[in-house]
């Protein structure tokens, strides 16, 4: 474990009784499934979306098995592209979107604020039953024949095709509200909430981060529902906006799809920014470097991030004058997340730095993110775009922000907060191991893709020439180093559940109300009425409170 | 303490609000009259009438906003809200308007089946003829 | 913000646990607060839903202008004048409802709610009459469309849309009276005051965007030429 001195929070015993805590208390199974408690409905959404992570996890480990060879290897080419698509979707809709905001948001933003709950507790509990039921209609529409459009369900294959189209559609509808909900939540307790003393400048950076996420899941995600209300209108009753047999457009489709679609990128790697914001200064036990900066980036990342969408279109058929604005306008959103980079790793200097497992993965994020964000400019570039566009390039682009980002970022605050969930040191050890582990298996797996693309291999393809197998096959044994990592990782962090309590309130030695309480939490998160009396990076020597 | 200031601002608030109120609707009323009349009248190419269709239609909605929805005494957050989904709307449909509208419609020199007319397109071969009666659009592909 | 801290010391000692103030919150205006920036933002989600659909009629409109011209002379104006002014004047009931509640006017609130109900009812029924029309005519959306007659094409998209966005609006108008319904009851049961009027302002907000949809859709669908 850690051998930094431990902060003393403001009433901490050396060895506290925790017996009594959110977990324990109420007991039974109607108080979880009727709980109001933002910091179960937390848990309910961390053990869903590391279910569907799974789901979709054993989806890629298939694929990559299939793409060992150029011909069928394990499954048919309308299986291939069956699999492909529900692994985009799953990962997409199932995990990525909710997984920061609902599982570790929704835990720690009331603790943060020093808040009792979120501003609509009722409202977070309808949020995550809505996801479940979104969840089923997916697995129905999956067991009963699949969908084999991409998770992208371009017209006018997808309003023509057979196959479980509108059922799996209709399942991202209903995940889209639970995704709504979580964000009007967030901003109303974020705006109402705050504890005494805690102006919008002494907030910690997450709360920025899930602010401007927030901001995007209001005002995106009901795009994304009436494209996809009128995808199923269009399939069942040919309203002819996007089907061109009838006279539509299907350069709309992707207009409307996109719309959401690109800032819903923004939803998936802001949480992941905000956490590598929290957990760089408490291990480098440095203030963070350029808290407006890092604020305000999110927000702009926000904002104009709902300017680019198009930049998905180059080769769509949009005009070449919108191709030239978005292009534009894609370079633009690049700088504020060039300032916080340059920002982390400005804290990152001279500080006292420590490497525990959230440290080595924020460490990771660093140079994942910025290789993905890099690649993400050259596909900006509209004649690079040209020739790099559906290639592996585009999929390993993706996959290092997404999973290289996100993910990696995920991991590192599932660690970040594990003891203050659930009152358990993870085993430092193998969480080092497996760090590794998937760093090494990741950057195995997608740089060789970043090589297939830019030689031409196309993605989404079930057959390829012989050329490439054997970056295909290098590729496919990364992702068994990366799926090794992974269950490694599952396994210590459940294994830890099993051991008494032994987590102290503030293990990391950080600066965020959180710390302040015990681990795992009382109900009501707090024994005491939270006053701001220092900033939330406020590492230096220890003022008499 | 600053609540009884508060309340004294409400309770003046309250009393005149049922005529505020009353007058809001006569306005709105009002301009729907116009609307209704404006769009009787041909002012030159098309998109006119629809931008002053769309202008009377803000103004009555901003008074909706305003007086019925209390913007006018509220904290200025919910109307940063309102304008903000405004706004966004109109980078969704000012991006697509734009492309579409400069698209170069690209058609295969041989192409032989019937394309549907778009407006602005070049004539293509083999487009039904103008004037003649067309039939309810053909079934669309079978769905399963 | 030094009050916030006074007052969450104060709610601690306060004996008297009112079951209209939620216990995270600190005092009645931070509830009433933030419930209506949790509505606005709903809100804002609605305008941004039926938004896609103003986008699309708009884009398909400048695809096929004429056939939108033509296809909207089947509209009756002065019907769709009638359900502007209907609503119009519901929104001005609800916003007397939310008014008397706060002044603690019950019966009032009661009567304006109702009136409030009785036009939503009505712009239902004129709807009906205008569907049933259409019905009648074979102008229906996508593959349903079976008017004869047209000289110009694709009229059947504006239809698509006419009964997408209409109709869309009208499940909002029944959910508003479902909601409206329930205000009701609560206010017959005597639960609002001037401190705590909550539910009938959001719902009056709900119902304002029914309204505020409508104030677009009528000279869009109605009054292009």
């Amino acid at each position: 474990m850690a051998n930094h001195p431990t902060t003393q929070a403001i009433h901490t015993p050396v060895k506290e009784d925790v017996s009594v805590n959110y977990i324990t208390s109420p007991k039974g199974l109607m108080s979880w499934l009727t709980t109001i408690d933002h910091k179960r409905i937390g848990i309910m959404y961390l053990w869903a979306v590391l279910g569907a992570f799974l789901l979709g996890g054993i989806f890629a480990l298939l694929l990559r098995i299939e793409l060992l060879t150029p011909k069928e290897t394990i499954m048919t080419a309308e299986t291939y592209n069956k699999v492909f698509t529900l692994h985009g979707v799953i990962m997409v809709f199932l995990f990525i979107i909710p997984s920061i905001p609902a599982a570790l948001g929704n835990f720690v933003l009331p603790l943060m604020l020093g808040a009792k709950d979120v501003a609509f507790p009722r409202l977070n509990l309808a949020s995550y039953y809505i996801y479940v039921v979104g969840a089923l209609f997916g697995i129905t529409a999956m067991i009963t024949g699949g969908v084999d459009t991409g998770w992208t369900f371009y017209t006018p294959y997808s309003t023509t095709t057979n196959g479980q189209v509108s059922m799996m559609v209709m399942a991202a509808f209903i995940l889209g509200f639970s995704s709504i909900f979580t964000g009007i939540n967030f901003i109303a307790t974020i705006h109402k909430l705050r504890a005494p003393g805690m102006g919008w400048f002494q907030m910690p950076l997450f709360v920025w981060g899930m602010y401007s996420t927030a901001v995007i899941q209001v005002l995106a995600t009901p795009v994304l529902g009436i494209t996809l209300v009128l995808l199923m209108l269009e399939r069942s009753f040919g309203i002819g906006i996007f089907d061109p047999a009838i006279g539509g457009d299907p350069v709309l489709f992707q207009h409307f799809f996109w719309f959401y679609s690109h800032p819903a990128v923004y939803i998936m790697i802001v949480p992941g920014m905000a956490i590598i914001s929290e957990v760089i200064p408490t291990f480098s036990k440095k203030t963070i470097f350029g808290y407006k900066a890092i604020a305000f980036s999110s927000v702009s990342i926000a904002l104009v991030g709902f300017l680019v969408w198009g930049h998905h279109m180059f080769v769509s058929g949009q005009s070449t004058l919108a191709s030239v604005i978005f292009s534009f306008l894609t370079f633009l959103v690049a700088i504020p997340s060039g300032v916080k980079v340059f920002n982390w790793l400005a804290t990152m200097y001279r500080g006292s730095i420590t490497l525990e497992a959230p440290m080595l993965y924020a460490i990771s994020f660093l140079l994942l993110f910025a290789i993905g964000g890099l690649t993400g400019i050259f596909l900006g570039a509209l004649s690079v775009d040209i020739h790099l566009t559906d290639t592996y390039f585009v999929v390993a682009h993706f996959h290092y922000v997404m999973m290289g980002g996100t993910v990696i970022a995920f991991l590192s605050g599932l660690h970040y907060w594990w003891p203050k969930m659930f009152g358990r040191m993870y085993n430092e050890k193998l969480a080092r191991i497996g760090c590794g582990l998937v760093f090494v298996g990741f950057n195995m797996t997608f740089f060789t893709q970043f090589v297939l693309g830019s030689r031409g291999m196309p993605r989404r393809y079930y057959n390829y020439l012989d050329q490439f197998q054997p970056l295909h096959a290098f590729s496919t044994v990364g992702s068994w180093v990366l799926g090794a990592g992974l269950f490694l990782t599952a396994g210590y962090l459940l294994a830890s559940l099993r051991k008494p309590y032994d987590a102290p309130r503030n293990p990391w030695g950080a600066r965020t109300f959180e710390w302040e309480t015990q681990s795992p939490p009382i109900t009501h998160n707090f024994d005491f009425d939270p006053v701001l009396l220092h900033g939330p990076y406020d590492y230096r020597p220890e003022r008499k409170a | 303490m600053s609540e009884t200031t508060h309340t004294s601002t409400h309770d003046n608030h309250d009393a005149n609000a049922p005529k505020i109120y009353a007058a809001v609707l006569g306005a709105l009323l009002i301009l729907t009259f116009i609307t209704v009349g404006a769009s009787k009248i041909q002012f030159g190419s098309g998109m006119v009438n629809v931008v002053i269709a769309l202008t009377i239609a803000t103004v009555k909605a901003s008074l909706v906003g305003l007086f019925f929805m209390h913007l006018i005494h509220d904290k200025a957050m919910n109307a940063i809200i309102l304008v903000s989904s405004f706004i966004f709307l109109g980078v969704f449909i000012g991006f697509c308007y734009t492309d579409q509208s400069t698209r170069d419609d690209l058609k295969p020199v041989g192409l032989k089946v019937k394309v549907p007319a778009v407006a602005g397109a070049p004539a293509v071969p083999g487009a039904a003829p103008t004037g003649a009666p067309v039939a309810a659009p053909p079934a669309a592909a079978p769905h399963h | 913000m030094s009050d916030l801290a006074t007052v969450v010391r104060d709610e601690h000692s306060h004996e008297h646990h009112d079951s209209s103030l939620q216990h995270h919150f600190a005092t009645y205006e931070q509830q009433m607060d933030a419930g209506k920036i949790g509505m606005w933002l709903f809100l804002a989600t609605e305008i941004l839903l039926f938004g896609g659909l103003f986008v699309g009629f708009g884009l398909m409109q400048a695809r096929y202008p004429d056939a939108f011209v033509q296809a909207h002379h089947h509209l009756d104006k002065n019907l769709g004048f009638l359900n502007t002014v209907v609503l119009l004047v519901s929104s001005f009931t609800m916003v007397m409802a939310v008014h008397c509640a706060k002044t603690e006017q019950r019966r009032k609130t009661l009567v304006y709610l109702l009136i409030t109900l009785a036009c939503a009812a009505a712009f239902l029924c004129v709807k009906y009459f205008e569907y049933e029309h259409k019905i009648h005519e074979g102008l229906l959306p996508g593959k349903f469309y079976s008017h004869v007659g047209d000289t110009v094409p694709h009229q059947f998209v504006f239809f698509s849309f006419y009964f997408m966005m209409t109709g869309l609006h009208g499940l909002h108008i029944l959910g508003g009276m479902g909601a409206i319904t329930w205000v009701f009851f609560r206010a017959k049961r005597g639960d609002f005051n001037h401190k705590y009027y909550t539910p009938v302002d959001l719902v009056g907000l709900y119902w304002h965007l029914v309204d505020l949809i409508w104030i677009y859709l009528f000279p869009l669908l109605y009054l292009i030429s």
